[in-house]
């Protein structure tokens, strides 16, 4: 298994809990507006898009496309180094909101913008777990 | 209240650089120092005679108060003191916050000086840290992203998008090489060619070594008072005739778009006030912390049409003696680039080449120029509109 110490690990906040604790259950949870249906990530105590502070949870498909991505040569820290290169990638969830992510499972020089991708979770301790992409079956 | 504009109402009355480069003698606060005795050399002033004082902090060497650290070294006691924190680099938009300041009295001449050492200031380790530290803690730094990386992203949905090519990317670096190559205190200048960009080693597709800015040590300063009180000064005042911001994130994975930045609103902003427009520039000084900011800024800015860059660029439209010259001085990326203070040189070349004392690398009869800086992964965005005549 891969040693994933030394990587610069997400710190929750009480903003953010909810997300990754669902992470550590492999669902990938972005907001939707109450009001307005709007989607968002990350997560905000407001509606990006009618200021509604009724934002609701709820569990992302995990489809997705490559939106940009690049191939990092140069690890950004020793951690990352048994990995590299690596693929570091803007991803548009299906339903609309964007997160950067890598974009893994696969040789790195077939990865390209429009590709269709789907969420894979990569455990990094008890505590997180890491949602990260592979091109869709 | 009327709402005022600023266009001419205050002039640029000093400029001065120290040594750029690798300058292992002095530390980030002594060059901020030093850069600030030299432009009161250039303006022909006493330090007495600053009543405002504004720096930006440093990473070598951080203050939790750093304009007023440096207040307190040099001895002056401004009215008006505060340091900025403009993300990477649009660190001069703090001149419309001075200009401000000026017109409204609350102090009548104003010291911006600021540098850095992250060439000699810096271990591995921290700069390492530094670029660390960039990204959303929880949302992007996870995954392993450079500061390259942030780049390369726009810089591949540009190729996408628009059929740009690494080789026009590469054409921007070779200009600013040759440009350098002018400039007595670059710290490269070893002409490059469009195959040399392409075979230095790929850091983060598709950009390569060459695409990069440099690390560097440096400071660079200006004074700024009145118009009225400019005609006191020995040099030709150079006016602030256009000025505008325009902001659309911080993290590059919330861009509204990637391919066109706020460099749209904040050209549109500063030509407005000027009253001119991308063809009244005799020259162009963008930030160019990667190769392509400088392409996406040509489009934003108005010097040619979306997606159309790399061919304006591949022509040699940017060298010094063609239709736009862009970075007279050799820019981030064969200049020299000390973080924060990096967009001050592309001001302080502007305030030279439009007093006529750029040498062998002077735009001839310049009259008017746009300097414009960028932080952040294309982010927060300033662009400044100067000239000779105020009016």
């Amino acid at each position: 298994m891969t040693d994933h110490s030394g990587k610069i690990f997400p710190r929750p906040s009480p903003e953010t809990a909810v997300y990754w604790d669902a992470c550590r259950e492999h669902k990938l949870m972005i907001q939707q507006c109450h009001s307005c249906n709007h989607f968002q990530f990350y997560p905000r105590i407001m509606c990006t898009q009618c200021m509604s502070s009724e934002v609701n949870w709820v569990q992302a498909s995990g489809k997705a496309e490559v939106l940009s991505f690049t191939i990092v040569r140069h690890p950004v820290s020793k951690a990352y180094a048994e990995e590299t290169p690596y693929v570091v990638a803007l991803i548009q969830l299906s339903e609309g909101p964007t997160l950067m992510s890598n974009v893994i499972e696969c040789d790195l020089e077939t990865v390209a913008i429009g590709m269709p991708v789907e969420v894979v979770f990569e455990n990094w301790s008890e505590e997180i777990s890491i949602p990260k992409f592979k091109p869709a079956e | 209240m009327a709402k005022q504009s600023l266009r001419g109402k205050v002039a640029i009355v000093g400029a001065a650089d120290t040594e750029v480069g690798v300058v292992s003698d002095l530390g980030a606060t002594q060059l901020c120092v030093d850069a600030a005795r030299r432009v009161l050399d250039d303006a022909g002033i006493k330090k007495e005679q600053i009543d405002g004082l504004i720096t930006c902090n440093s990473m070598a060497e951080p203050y939790m108060y750093h304009a007023e650290t440096i207040a307190e070294y040099m001895q002056i006691f401004p009215q008006y003191c505060m340091a900025i924190g403009a993300g990477g680099s649009s660190t001069f938009s703090v001149m419309h916050h001075a200009a401000s300041a000026i017109l409204t009295g609350v102090c009548d001449t104003v010291l911006i000086s600021m540098a850095d050492s992250l060439r000699s200031g810096l271990s591995r380790e921290q700069a390492m840290l530094v670029q660390a530290s960039t990204g959303h803690a929880q949302f992007e730094s996870p995954y392993g992203p450079t500061v390259p990386a942030y780049y390369a992203l726009i810089a591949q949905a540009h190729m996408h998008k628009y059929g740009t090519t690494a080789e026009q990317y590469a054409a921007i670096a070779v200009a600013c090489r040759k440009h350098a190559a002018l400039h007595p205190a670059a710290q490269k200048k070893d002409p490059i060619t469009v195959e040399d960009v392409l075979e230095s080693r790929m850091i983060a597709d598709p950009l390569h070594l060459l695409d990069c800015s440099l690390v560097s040590d440096g400071g660079s300063a200006i004074i700024m008072t009145s118009a009225e009180r400019a005609a006191d000064f020995p040099h030709q005042p150079l006016y602030l005739l256009g000025v505008g911001e325009g902001h659309s994130h911080e993290y590059v994975s919330q861009a509204r778009n990637l391919t066109t930045s706020a460099a749209l609103e904040s050209g549109k902003r500063a030509y407005t006030m000027a009253g001119l427009g991308p063809a009244d520039m005799d020259f162009a000084q963008l930030y160019d912390c990667f190769t392509p900011t400088v392409l996406i800024e040509l489009e934003d800015l108005g010097f040619c049409e979306k997606g159309e860059a790399g061919a304006f660029v591949e022509s040699g439209a940017i060298e010094l003696g063609n239709s736009l010259p862009v970075n007279t001085h050799g820019g981030l990326l064969s200049h020299c680039h000390p973080g924060n203070p990096g967009s001050m040189y592309h001001l302080t070349e502007a305030v030279f080449q439009l007093r006529h004392q750029a040498g062998e690398r002077q735009v001839k009869d310049a009259e008017v120029a746009l300097v414009h800086g960028q932080g952040g992964i294309m982010s927060s965005h300033t662009t400044l509109i100067i000239g000779r005549e105020r009016d």
